[in-house]
């Protein structure tokens, strides 16, 4: 059942993020790009990655959309011509309400997977206590460069995106 | 693995290529950086297929690392992002096609 999940998935995931990079509005775009992340943390997690599905959940479709989200409406970009009328276009929500029903069943059937295969052969999978002790212990050196770089990048966000100067602004004064 | 290693090949590499279409077709920043994100997503799913396939925890690790750099790339680029849209008023890639000086 996990190998026929995994072409299910695969096009779940390819049809979510064809549908992506195909529409006018970011914010839709955002919406379908999630989907693709949430079928393809199902992927991880068949592949034997719990750890990593997790995590490109709460990073990736948590974390680094939401920024998406919030530049987009931020920004506030001209959207397109949208209907002047009350209640959502169902035509327009009836891809991604498929898309998502058809991701919420997977989800479902997928929790009747256990690490044993049905076959009875123990599928390979990497346990969060393995995965720690190959990060703590072998890559010690390069988690320590990870983190510099995010300071590095958290610097460098703070200072591309610091208001703008007034003309003659005191020494102390930079907010 | 449940499935041959060629068919996680085939699904990233399908991923791959759309976001890179994405990324050459799109005008606006904002679908630029979405393409982006679909590229690393689709290295990152190539990243996990071959730890399943050599059982090797290696991959996983690396996937992490990506994760992390994709953190710091999409804060900065989405700060520039704002800050190009604060002096040109606009994300179309097409007005900031010329350095100043």
């Amino acid at each position: 059942m996990a190998t026929w999940m995994f072409y299910i998935l695969g096009a779940i995931t390819v049809v979510a993020t064809l549908l992506a990079i195909t529409q006018r509005n970011p914010v839709h775009a955002v919406i379908y790009l999630v989907n693709s992340f949430f079928a393809l943390a199902l992927l991880f997690f068949l592949l034997g990655a719990p750890l990593v599905a997790a995590w490109e959940v709460i990073i990736y479709a948590g974390a680094i959309m939401v920024l998406f989200l919030f530049i987009i409406m931020m920004l506030e970009i001209a959207p397109g011509v949208e209907a002047d009328r009350y209640g959502p276009n169902w035509l327009q929500w009836l891809p991604i309400l498929l898309l998502a029903a058809a991701l919420g069943i997977c989800t479902l059937l997928l929790t009747g997977l256990d690490p044993v295969g049905s076959n009875g052969v123990p599928h390979w999978y990497a346990s969060p206590r393995d995965f720690g002790y190959a990060l703590f212990k072998e890559y010690a050196l390069a988690i320590e460069v990870v983190s510099f770089q995010l300071l590095f990048a958290a610097v460098g966000a703070f200072y591309v995106g610091r208001p703008e100067r007034k003309s003659k602004s005191p020494a102390g004064g930079d907010r | 693995m449940i499935v041959p290693l060629e068919h996680v090949l085939i699904l990233s590499t399908i991923l791959f290529l759309l976001g890179l279409v994405c990324v050459l077709v799109r005008r606006n920043l904002i679908m630029i950086l979405i393409g982006i994100e679909i590229m690393l997503n689709a290295v990152g799913l190539l990243l996990v297929g071959a730890s399943a396939f050599w059982q090797q925890i290696d991959g996983q690790v690396m996937v992490i690392f990506l994760m992390a750099m994709t953190s710091a790339e999409v804060s900065i680029s989405l700060a520039m992002v704002v800050y190009l849209n604060r002096r040109k008023g606009t994300v179309d890639v097409r007005a900031f096609d010329e350095m100043r000086g």
